[in-house]
């Protein structure tokens, strides 16, 4: 798919990297502030679909995207189950369990396993919804061929 | 506070009635766009941040599908006139509406006014709950630590939808 | 009172744009605008009179928050509801590229 003009381009260029950043400091500080793993991941989407649509590129390169992006996400949905599952093995032998020390209210590192819990579902999110958008292109694609 | 929400809702009401008799099918999805957006302002009103970051971003995702897939095929709707099957659905709709009528005014004599705590559990959740799971924002501690098991199956549904959505939107397949 | 007089208001605009309306393209923005209705009637039910955002700040903590469970329940379901667009937007540009229209009648009259 072609690309846009170039004042788009050069202003993709400067906003992406910010909009990627924002998005991961709403997913690591989802247990402070309001946000979270379901907001974050879709303003990460958000950024890649940006760069997508302002720079286009050849029917084979989405291809590849398309295939890299479905192995991350099934990477991520198989790490939130093994977070719940690892309750049995260590810490208390309950299913689902927030085993790890609690620390201070307030402070980074805290919360037990909410962070991990929000990174792998971040991650998750954000390669759905690329993956969706992604699908729709690479048909307009092949039909128009 | 109840008389701000009325009156963004009866906005809301009067963008959904016109995205409904757009003659132009642009305008209708543009005007389904900015119902999602004013459901911010309300989400903003009733002191709920958390939802209202996630319905922004994913309002416009919406939007960008939905105007892409306008924007590929026609842009219009035909007009025809009623025939026997737009009376059938117009009764079916007045009859619809008027049992879910009795429905609604018998719950809305149950709940409270606008305010007071209709809901019993609410002091359960709100304390000890920074001090069980140890993260300050309640709406997360909520998610992932009380009702995990919600989580866990929204995580599910979503690869269930974008399973769909590749096999729907696959013309070739592999040899 | 009002407000939630309103909201049903909102749900029963919806309803009669998926019954009543013909093109593929209506019906899914219906569809959308019942979804919304809900998750304000959420909302509405989970506020509590001179309460704060659920917010707990270690160094003030306040008297009174708002109910964090609607909100927790809210918040899957409108991830949820983008990826069921997503899927019917899907469905419409496959009927359409087959079929050549939007409109439900003449599918069902060209179908076969």
């Amino acid at each position: 798919m072609k690309g846009m003009t170039l004042i788009v381009k050069k202003t993709t260029q400067l906003l992406a990297g910010m909009i990627f950043m924002y998005g991961i400091y709403v997913i690591v500080h989802g247990h402070l502030t309001p946000g979270g793993g379901f907001a974050g991941g879709v303003v990460i989407a958000g950024s890649l679909i940006l760069v997508t649509l302002a720079f286009g590129g050849d029917f084979l390169k989405l291809l590849k995207e398309e295939t890299g992006t479905t192995i991350i996400e099934s990477l991520a949905t198989i790490m939130v189950i093994l977070i719940a599952v690892s309750g049995f093995l260590f810490g208390t032998k309950i299913f689902f369990n927030n085993y790890l020390p609690k620390g201070i209210v307030g402070h980074l590192v805290s919360a037990g396993v909410l962070p991990l819990y929000n990174i792998f579902v971040g991650t998750e999110v954000a390669a759905s919804i690329f993956i969706i958008f992604l699908s729709l292109i690479i048909f307009r694609e092949e039909s128009k061929q | 506070m109840e008389l701000s929400v009325s009156i963004i809702t009866g906005f809301m009401i009067i963008g959904a009635l016109y995205a409904i008799h757009a003659k132009d099918l642009l305008s209708s999805v543009i005007a389904c766009g900015l119902v999602g957006y004013s459901l911010v302002i309300c989400f903003l009103l009733l002191k709920a941040p958390d939802l209202a970051i996630v319905q922004i971003v994913v309002d416009t995702v919406t939007l960008i599908i939905m105007v892409a897939v306008v924007l590929d095929s026609s842009r219009e709707e035909s007009f025809l006139k009623l025939d026997t099957q737009g009376y059938i659905a117009a009764i079916t709709v007045v009859l619809l509406i008027a049992i879910l009528l009795y429905f609604f005014t018998a719950s809305i004599q149950s709940l409270d006014v606008l305010g007071k705590s209709s809901l019993r559990m609410a002091k359960y959740y709100i304390e000890g709950a920074a001090s069980k799971t140890g993260s300050a924002n309640l709406v997360t501690g909520v998610v992932f630590d009380f009702r995990g098991y919600d989580t866990m199956g929204e995580a599910v549904v979503l690869v269930t939808a974008v399973l769909g959505v590749l096999t729907i939107l696959r013309i070739k397949g592999k040899k | 009172m009002i407000a939630y007089i309103m909201c049903f208001i909102l749900f029963f605009v919806g309803l009669y744009g998926v019954i009543t309306r013909r093109n593929l393209i209506k019906i899914a923005v219906s569809l959308s605008i019942m979804e919304i209705s809900t998750f304000l009637f959420f909302a509405l039910i989970g506020y509590i009179d001179g309460g704060v955002a659920p917010i707990v700040d270690p160094a003030h903590p306040a008297k009174v928050y708002v109910d964090p469970l609607p909100q927790a329940l809210v918040l899957t379901a409108i991830v949820i509801g983008l990826a069921t667009t997503a899927m019917m937007m899907a469905v419409i540009i496959r009927l359409y590229r087959k079929y050549g229209t939007f409109d439900i009648r003449e599918i069902r009259n060209l179908r076969g």
